[in-house]
């Protein structure tokens, strides 16, 4: 077996019990994923997805790189191109027709911090009320 | 959740996979196991009794004290209401090892040292298991030596040994995710043997190898299988034996490996003529194109492998069962090589290892024959002492001697023959005409009411030693915690006994190179077995600190062995044996119409002395008779009704449990649960040679018994625990 040279004590991205896992790590590469005795959700006890679930982290066809689509196709942009791309459309569409024909969803998968961030934008700068997520379904 | 101080890390006490546990205590508790990931064995994986059955080492019913009987000899069960214990009383060491060593010294000097007897134990290590034997070889001076592998593999034992010259698993566990085609055939290994269970499932869903299981009940295997044979209990050399006449008969034998590394093929490949497809489906029941089917994909397979548990040996006939096995093995030439082998799955943690230390009547340690005049010369010269060259009597043997009075004294090591012997109401009389009884264990348990002394053992966590593992790891036991009151190890129990019983028969402990018995440390127990034993020669306590050695190794730089067999076999050529089918001894019949068969469920373990004083008891609380839904229909049985179960030898009531797991005609117990003790219904009748009992095939009678009312929680939670595992059948 592999020997972990770090563990890294973290949530479980799956369902809402909120297990702690550690996460140990070899080269910067997550090997194995072992519950939390200390974790007060979980005691310890892992399900299937938590204990073996992790390994599309590391999946091939992951993104990488921001895409744009050109023509119908996406193509791999750098940062500045694809966020400059992003703000001068909504600006654009924004002045053309207003605040509120600008939507966000935002994402249950991701942190507080995240989902804080993207309604921020969205009601602080571009001044629509128009954020959900999946809550709503 | 406590937080331990520190862990340990050491090897499973149940079964015979050998998984590496980290014990973790915390002021000399034991607060929680974990599974090893560094363990090549099971890679952090365990299965619920490793990782949660260790609470029995702190059951309020352990024995923390020497015991003596109140009334030495008087086998009465206890008055009604009162417990076990109240039959006994408390002593010192002194007092009690004093007691026994006198008692064997004047049975021996009455009636010679035949009159006693030991079973050692298969759940205590190579060290207490090599100690147990020299203790009544050395000293006693008998082979009267057994331990619970005669209930076991003792047929495939005698196979192999037959066949080959060697009996353990040729192969490594961890081998089958090489293998393209395996067979599995009288094991549940996923309730068994669950972490080699895990490497099978990896091997067929992440390898694309095929599975065979030939059983008589749908067990979890099924499942992952490519094809089940489903054979009547008892036909298993029908069913091998036509898949060899379907290989010679197209030509899929392995001519070159035949001619080059067996012999008496000729003679084999006539006696398989008789088997054709058809005659061996009248007998078994398998579909004659289902057992063509399965013996060309194990004759063309490039890597083909061959496991096997205890469906095979406990039969009258389990020597031909394991034959027939080891022909089909031969035959395609699939042994030898990384993903091939003869498997024998061994139960417990370490029936290997006691059997590999001698703890068998007709061998001395390393499998050396006791009836060899050289082999008695070469322990006599060890230990100054070495008893006649003759062999001595296996367990069911010594369970009849006793009942004749021919064996007068008998000590047993952590095992529980009231619950594991076949026939237990002949057991049980032939157990109460024994004069003395020394039973050495953790609890009171059904043989320990019966003892005149108790003496109290350490648990695996609460001692240091080695188990040999079914593929021939040699393991570290690692003492975690101190054992209660005052419990002490068997190997020291068994050295103080020793040195007491020395003088009293006048047996010289400093004659020798090896006579002597002032051990200090468990390790230098394992270097003097490794003098005599040469696979053990090179196994030091040194070597096995991280991932254990599989035997043989020869010197102390050599690095263990994984697969067997590549070049040469122990015999030279490996032999054919020519079978023909022999119907069990036990016949159903009007009066007896059903076959019971009997095994184990996967949250206890045996006899129940360690499980049944577990929380794992609660999962798994009550004993259930395996019922085919048309036998129910036809008995009026609904799932959940009590039945009564008679054989010809005794009697029961237990709740039904209806299920499409076993065929019609045949029903199925575990012999965990005392309440309802499978092995009161079980036949006693032995295999010729390996003088193994047949529980395999009992003959009973199942009646419903309406007005036998039983806690019907303990039933729910028993088949919520088996429907867990399987699909709704």
């Amino acid at each position: 077996m592999i020997k972990p040279e770090r563990e890294v004590r973290t949530i479980c991205p799956y369902c809402g019990v909120g297990c702690s896992l550690f996460l140990h790590i070899k080269d910067d590469r997550i090997v194995r994923v072992t519950g939390d005795f200390e974790g007060a959700a979980n005691h310890g006890n892992l399900c299937v997805k938590g204990r073996f679930g992790i390994d599309f982290v590391h999946a091939p066809d992951r993104l990488l790189a921001p895409l744009i689509r050109r023509d119908g196709k996406l193509i791999a942009a750098d940062w500045d191109t694809a966020l400059t791309e992003v703000v001068q459309r909504m600006a654009a569409i924004r002045r053309e027709h207003g605040p509120e024909s600008i939507a966000f969803l935002t994402s249950a998968k991701c942190t507080n911090e995240e989902n804080y961030l993207l309604q921020k934008i969205a009601r602080g700068v571009i001044g629509s009320s128009h954020v959900d997520h999946c809550a709503r379904l | 959740m406590l937080k331990a101080e520190r862990t340990v890390l050491t090897t499973c006490p149940y079964c015979g996979v050998g998984c590496g546990l980290n014990l973790h205590v915390r002021q000399n508790n034991l607060v929680r196991v974990t599974g090893d990931f560094d363990s090549p064995v099971n890679r952090g994986n365990l299965c619920v009794k490793g990782r949660f059955g260790y609470d029995f080492i702190y059951h309020p019913a352990r024995i923390t004290t020497p015991l003596i009987r109140r009334e030495i000899g008087n086998r009465e069960p206890p008055p009604a209401g009162a417990d076990a214990r109240s039959l006994f009383r408390e002593a010192t060491w002194d007092e009690a090892l004093d007691l026994v060593a006198d008692r064997l010294a004047v049975i021996r000097a009455e009636s010679g040292p035949d009159a006693l007897a030991c079973f050692a134990c298969a759940k205590a290590t190579n060290e207490d298991n090599y100690l147990m034997q020299k203790l009544f070889r050395q000293i006693v001076g008998t082979n009267n030596v057994d331990h619970c592998t005669r209930l076991c593999h003792a047929a495939s034992v005698v196979a192999l040994q037959q066949a080959i010259g060697s009996s353990a698993m040729s192969n490594a566990a961890s081998e089958v995710v090489e293998s393209d085609v395996f067979i599995v055939t009288g094991s549940n290994t996923a309730e068994t043997h669950p972490i080699i269970a895990l490497q099978m499932k990896q091997g067929v869903h992440s390898r694309g190898a095929k599975l065979i299981v030939v059983d008589p009940r749908r067990v979890e295997m099924v499942e992952h299988a490519a094809l089940w044979l489903q054979q009547r209990p008892g036909t298993d050399v029908p069913v091998f034996s036509a898949m060899a006449h379907v290989i010679l008969e197209e030509g899929l034998a392995n001519r070159e490996f035949i001619a080059r590394r067996t012999e008496a093929f000729d003679e084999f490949a006539a006696s398989m003529k008789a088997f054709t497809p058809e005659y061996a489906e009248r007998i078994s029941g398998v579909p004659a194109e289902k057992i063509r089917q399965a013996a060309r994909m194990f004759a063309t397979a490039k890597n083909a492998a061959i496991y096997w548990a205890l469906g095979i040996p406990e039969h009258t006939h389990g020597v031909d069962n394991a034959l027939s096995l080891v022909n089909l093995g031969l035959l395609c030439g699939h042994v030898g090589r990384v993903g091939t082998g003869l498997n024998p799955l061994r139960g417990q943690n370490n029936v290997q290892g006691a059997s590999d230390a001698g703890a068998m009547p007709w061998h001395y340690p390393g499998y050396q024959a006791a009836d060899d005049p050289q082999v008695q010369a070469k322990f006599a010269e060890a230990w100054g002492f070495a008893p006649p060259a003759r062999r001595g009597l296996t367990t069911p043997e010594i369970v009849g001697a006793a009942g004749r009075g021919e064996v007068r004294a008998l000590f047993v090591m952590g095992e529980n023959p009231m619950m594991s012997e076949p026939n237990l109401n002949h057991t049980a009389e032939c157990m109460a005409k024994l004069e003395f009884l020394i039973v050495q264990d953790l609890f009171i348990n059904e043989t320990g009411a019966l003892a005149d002394v108790i003496l109290p053992a350490s648990a695996w966590a609460e001692k240091d030693g080695t188990f040999t593992n079914t593929d021939r790891r040699v393991q570290r036991v690692r003492k975690a915690v101190e054992p209660p009151g005052q419990a002490r190890s068997d190997w020291e129990i068994i050295a103080d006994l020793a040195g007491r019983l020395a003088g009293r028969v006048g047996r010289d402990v400093h004659s020798a190179p090896h006579a002597g018995w002032s051990y200090k440390h468990p390790g230098e127990i394992l270097s003097e077995m490794g003098e005599l034993v040469p696979e053990y020669r090179g196994v030091t306590y040194d070597r096995l600190e991280q991932d254990g050695l599989q035997w043989p190794v020869t010197d102390e730089t050599h690095p263990g062995t994984p697969f067997l067999f590549a070049d040469t076999f122990p015999r030279g050529r490996a032999k054919f044996h020519p079978l023909q089918y022999r119907p069990a001894l036990e016949k159903a019949d009007a009066e007896y119409p059903f076959i019971l068969t009997t095994g184990r469920v996967l949250y206890h373990w045996h006899g129940g002395t360690m499980t049944r004083h577990s929380k794992l008891d609660e999962v798994y609380p009550e004993a259930l008779i395996e019922v085919n839904p048309a036998d129910g229909g036809r008995l009026g049985v609904r799932d959940g009704d009590p039945v009564r179960v008679t054989s010809r030898r005794g009697t029961l009531v237990v709740r039904a449990h209806i299920t499409e797991r076993v065929g019609e005609g045949v029903v199925f117990m575990a012999f965990h649960f005392v309440e309802a003790a499978a092995n009161l219904l079980t036949s006693d009748a032995l295999d010729p040679q390996a003088k193994i009992p047949g529980y395999k095939v009992s003959a009973v009678r199942v009646e419903a018994a309406p007005g036998m009312l039983l806690e019907t929680e303990h039933f729910a939670a028993a088949t919520s625990a088996i429907e867990s595992r399987t699909r709704r059948t």
